[in-house]
Parts: structure tokens; sequence; C-alpha cells
């Protein structure tokens, strides 16, 4: 796709109203770590409709928009051991850290929240060195 | 009504991630790539998504959510070592598969079976955090 940083910003204010419709519709900071692991780890029971329904629309709307582009690749990585370690890593430090880039990022910074601030930046530094090492160093990705 | 909220809300969510190429892992580790070819696509998006919440949390004093009483408390202003070191993990995931939670949820219905083994995994972290969580702080 040329011209992506259009395609990012229209996409990153869509992710942007999504948040305000959350956040003034239910009062809720709209986080994807957190929705989702209040809800497989049966800490938000009494809320599983809810939270499964956000994640409904979250999975369905991409499958609505996919046959609308062409030539929509992931790039994901085909190696179980990089899936899985990533997948575990990002499943737990999400949690530990009580948020994401949905929750810590986008909602934490646009209410100038310092520890969503400070998350951010940790994150950030560590997917940097992470890339560093695994790309430039390891070269498994 | 809140469940509908919630419905509209990931929807527009959903679209949002799709189409600003945060479900690309190599668009992603080429932002976090800033040592190698570096590509400022997502700050376009953070920066994208960062202004309308702006303006939704201006908006906030002295009014109440549609369904409910009041809006998200505060939170606290103490960094503490469980909020560097889970942001660190996350950090380290993110670089290592490309994928944060939303877009590992945005990608499924589309991406391949790759995408839901990636899921799988990150929901097992999320299942097992509480009990690694009391393993340490005993």
């Amino acid at each position: 796709m040329e011209a992506d940083w259009i395609w990012g910003l229209a996409g990153g204010l869509l992710i942007g109203f999504a948040g305000a419709i959350y956040l003034w519709g239910n009062g809720r900071i709209m986080g994807a770590s957190g929705i989702l692991g209040g809800l497989v780890d049966g800490s938000a029971s009494n809320e599983w409709l809810e939270r499964g329904l956000f994640i409904v629309g979250v999975v369905l709307m991409p499958a609505l928009l996919y046959p609308l582009f062409n030539e929509v690749n992931t790039h994901i990585s085909p190696n179980y051991a990089v899936l899985i370690g990533g997948g575990l890593l990002v499943g737990i430090g999400t949690r530990v850290a009580n948020g994401c880039t949905s929750g810590h990022g986008v909602c934490g910074i646009s209410r100038l929240s310092l520890r969503g601030i400070a998350a951010t930046v940790f994150y950030l530094l560590a997917g940097g060195v992470s890339v560093l090492v695994f790309r430039h160093l390891l070269g498994v990705i | 009504m809140r469940n509908l909220i919630s419905l509209l809300a990931g929807a527009v969510f959903g679209a949002g991630l799709f189409i600003s190429g945060m479900t690309d892992t190599a668009k992603v580790q080429g932002w976090l790539d800033i040592f190698g070819n570096w590509d400022p696509t997502l700050a376009f998006v953070l920066g994208g998504a960062i202004l309308p919440m702006f303006v939704a949390w201006r908006m906030t004093p002295g009014r109440r959510p549609l369904t409910a009483t009041l809006f998200p408390p505060q939170p606290p202003v103490r960094i503490d070592a469980r909020l560097a070191v889970g942001s660190a993990l996350f950090g380290a995931g993110w670089g290592l598969s490309g994928l944060c939670p939303g877009p590992a949820m945005a990608s499924l219905a589309y991406g391949g079976s790759l995408h839901w083994i990636f899921f799988a995994a990150m929901v097992a972290g999320m299942v097992l955090t509480p009990s690694l969580l009391r393993m340490f702080q005993r």
C-alpha cells in the first residue's frame, strides 16, 4: 500500500474514536489486554457478555473489511517458538503491567497519566531492544 | 445498551487496527527497528488515536457517561516495579512477534492458523499471570 501514513492516521483516528465511544458510553477505559484478560482469567465473570461482544466486534470487523483490500499480508513469523514465546510474553507482560498499547498507550497518554506514559516508554524501549536482539544479533525474525 | 456500545466500540477499534497497519507484523517491527530500517507509520497511528481520546478525556469533568455513574477514577501516580517489569516483558514479546493484544484479536479472522497459535499462547499467558504473581509475592 502506498501512502501508508494516511492509512495509519485514518486507522489511528478510528482507534481513538472507539476509545471515546467506550469511555463515554460505558465509562470504561478501552484496553484490549484488560478486556480480554479479565474475561479469560475469570476476574470479570459478571461482565462476560459486555466484554465478549467487544471482542466479537474486534474480530469480525476486519473480516468484513478484508475482501475490500487486496494484498493484505500480516507477515507473521512461521516459527512456532517465536509465536509461542512472543504470545506468552505479551500475555503475561500486559497483565502484570495492567495494560498494553491501547490502555496505557492510547487511553493513558491522552489522559496525561504518568503511569501510561511510563509504561509506553518501557514497552517501546523493550520492543526496540527485542527487535535489535532477535533481528540483528540472532537473526530469528 | 452497554452490550451494544461494547459491540460498536469493538467494531470501530477492529476497523482502525485493520486499516492502520497495526495487524501487519512487518510494519510494527519496522517501527520498533530504530537501529535498522526505521518505519515511522506507527507514529501516525498512535498520534491519530490519541487526538480523539484527548478531547474525550477533556470533556469528562462535571459530566457522566451514558450508562454508568462515573468515569474511571484517576490511576495512582506511583510507578512501581510491576508496571516496569510487565511493560518490559510485553515490549520484548511485541518486538519478537510484531503483535500486541488488540491486533492479535483483529487478525484472527483472516490471518490464518499462525495467528491462532500466537493468540492461544497469549491467552495462556494471561490465564497464568495471577498464579505467577502469587508465586513471586510469596
